[in-house]
């Protein structure tokens, strides 16, 4: 393994801070939390480390860009921007309130929100054209966009890798939230993905297939960027639908969830290591 | 009877039909068991499950097929129109979560142009139940008639006894003459309050459940706008293409005019919130309405608005 560059005491810390946030959202009418807490730590990591993007640098051309296509972890995201400065974290109190801008799925009244998402493979399209036009002027900036493993259902996911490929937009990195579980079941038991790495590679994509709740791991497929001249880059990052929380990790019911108080209590005390939740809240598996 | 048991048991009853889902379970979550192959789930894919549903409908079956409101018209929409509308296939759409259903979602999730869409479609029907008695009221016939439909599923609960369905006929509650509240859908319960308001400040309120919007009851709307002083459209819909367009076709087919109070969303996307909180900030709830209309404020007091039974 290469020399890691990362404090990994600090990323486990803010990413513990991110999964509060994220529990404390999942109440009074509820959130995506098992596809939020899946994507925790990759979004973490991204922020800290890979992307020159920070409050003082928003509007800046030469930032780097993520687009979130996935949408519906963005608590994962609000989390992430509350603990790294770009979001009051008072603000997070306000989810599903008319007097905020903070629902189910990302908006840009949100500053540091790129594009809004949550009809699922457009993103992937939009990161192109962000990436074609920094190509064009020959800037130095990344552009990453995460999706989901069950988004890569929808065509215009591949559309976009073939595209990519066509452009040679090795300054785009498609990150992949590889957690097996689409809304009502795992992936594999429905519109099978897998053999995925070979899958992208085949469209043409340097791909790298690692841990993604490992920081050493994430900081080592980052650090070689980009991983093929030329070529545009996937990251396949396996991670577990609900993770920090046994008492919903890798549950096709544990979609979204709406808590009552006393779960929410539980669960961040489960979060902390202490015993499983016991949870009454109806599942609420829609999609 | 609920939609699901109704779809079950008509499926069960009629070997040509196929219930479809892009991944979106939530009205049909007990009808793989009973439907075995089926029963088809071809993912998050509206665009190849309404390709499929033509092939299926091509060998003589009807399709009826559930996804996001949003996604299955406006993603699919060039599929609808070209696989099922062009050939005239009974592909039966049932649209999940329209309109201010969709409540915490946001903008991509929300279907206010549908109706708009759906009905520009040659060949293609169009219907917006009141509530979840009124769709399975309708549903039947629906699912009978060999063209392409399109349905808002709305399985809310309310009070109210709805009349059979009569193909192509709306539903007259009430007749009035001095404002006649048009409407469908979801809103048909705030239309109920916003009536009973003016019938207590002493108007004479007239009230219909459009029902079908496509093909839609010419004589209906020619009634209320033509009997009452005041005629309200009301639709969780943008005001253009939905009902106040029907309302404003339909009048000038006839070469007649009135005094149209639309409810609608105007060039803008609701504020997304839980679906009682979409009400009150948008100004659709019966009370708003029902002062919209008269001009001034009453003691009133708003009945409660029960949350969305689904999320996404």
């Amino acid at each position: 393994m290469q020399t890691i560059s990362i404090n990994v005491n600090k990323l486990e810390t803010t990413a513990l801070r991110v999964r509060e946030h994220i529990i404390k959202m999942s109440t009074d009418g509820g959130c995506f939390v098992g596809a939020s807490l899946s994507a925790a730590d990759l979004i973490v990591y991204l922020y800290s480390h890979f992307l020159n993007i920070n409050k003082n640098n928003l509007d800046d051309p030469d930032r780097d860009y993520l687009f979130l296509s996935k949408g519906h972890d963005v608590p994962a995201l609000y989390g992430t921007f509350a603990e790294l400065g770009l979001l009051e974290k008072d603000r997070l109190k306000n989810h599903l309130s008319t007097g905020d801008h903070i629902y189910w799925h990302p908006n840009t009244h949100i500053p540091g929100i790129e594009f809004h998402s949550g009809s699922l493979g457009h993103l992937p399209s939009v990161a192109i054209g962000v990436a074609m036009d920094i190509k064009i002027k020959g800037g130095t900036n990344k552009v990453v966009c995460i999706m989901g493993d069950g988004e890569l259902n929808e065509g215009t996911c591949w559309e976009a890798v073939l595209v990519a490929n066509a452009y040679k937009l090795d300054n785009l990195v498609f990150v992949i939230d590889r957690n097996q579980f689409q809304a009502n079941m795992a992936t594999e038991d429905l519109i099978p993905l897998e053999p995925l790495h070979d899958k992208f590679t085949a469209f043409g994509a340097a791909v790298k297939r690692i841990d993604g709740h490992s920081f050493e791991a994430l900081d080592e497929a980052f650090l070689a960027y980009p991983f093929q001249p030329g070529k545009v880059n996937v990251v396949i990052a396996d991670t577990v639908r609900g993770k920090g929380l046994p008492s919903i990790e890798r549950r096709a019911d544990r979609w979204f969830c709406n808590f009552n108080a006393t779960e929410v209590e539980g669960l961040l005390h489960e979060l902390h290591g202490e015993d499983l939740t016991q949870l009454t809240s109806e599942t609420l598996v829609v999609r | 009877m609920t939609y699901e048991e109704l779809l079950t048991e008509t499926a069960l009853a009629d070997e040509r039909f196929i219930v479809m889902t892009a991944e979106n379970r939530a009205l049909v979550r007990n009808i793989p068991g009973k439907l075995w192959n089926r029963f088809i789930d071809t993912g998050i894919t509206e665009q190849t499950m309404i390709g499929a549903a033509a092939g299926l409908a091509l060998r003589g079956r009807i399709p009826v097929v559930h996804a996001l409101a949003s996604f299955l018209t406006m993603r699919a929409f060039e599929f609808v129109r070209t696989d099922a509308g062009i050939p005239n296939l009974p592909l039966k759409l049932s649209s999940f979560i329209p309109g201010f259903l969709s409540d915490g979602n946001g903008p991509t999730h929300q279907a206010v142009e549908d109706i708009s869409l759906m009905r520009g479609i040659p060949n293609m029907t169009v219907f917006a139940p009141a509530d979840e008695q009124d769709l399975v009221e309708m549903l039947p016939q629906i699912w009978a008639c060999p063209n392409p439909s399109y349905v808002r599923i709305n399985t809310r609960k309310t009070d109210h006894q709805h009349t059979p369905f009569k193909w192509g006929k709306a539903e007259v509650i009430s007749e009035g003459e001095d404002v006649t509240i048009l409407t469908y859908g979801l809103l048909f319960d705030q239309a109920l309050v916003a009536a009973d308001i003016l019938k207590n400040e002493g108007l004479s309120v007239g009230l219909v459940n459009l029902r079908t919007l496509k093909p839609v009851d010419e004589h209906a709307i020619l009634q209320a706008t033509q009997g009452s002083s005041i005629t309200v459209t009301l639709e969780d819909h943008f005001l253009t293409g939905g009902l106040y367009s029907i309302v404003a076709e339909v009048l000038l087919r006839h070469n007649v005019t009135a005094n149209v109070l639309p409810f609608a969303l105007n060039e803008k996307w609701f504020k997304p919130s839980l679906l009682p909180n979409v009400l009150e900030y948008e100004g659709f709830t019966g009370k708003q309405i029902a002062e919209k209309i008269l001009g001034y404020s009453t003691r009133f007091v708003q009945p409660g608005i029960s949350l969305a039974q689904f999320s996404e």
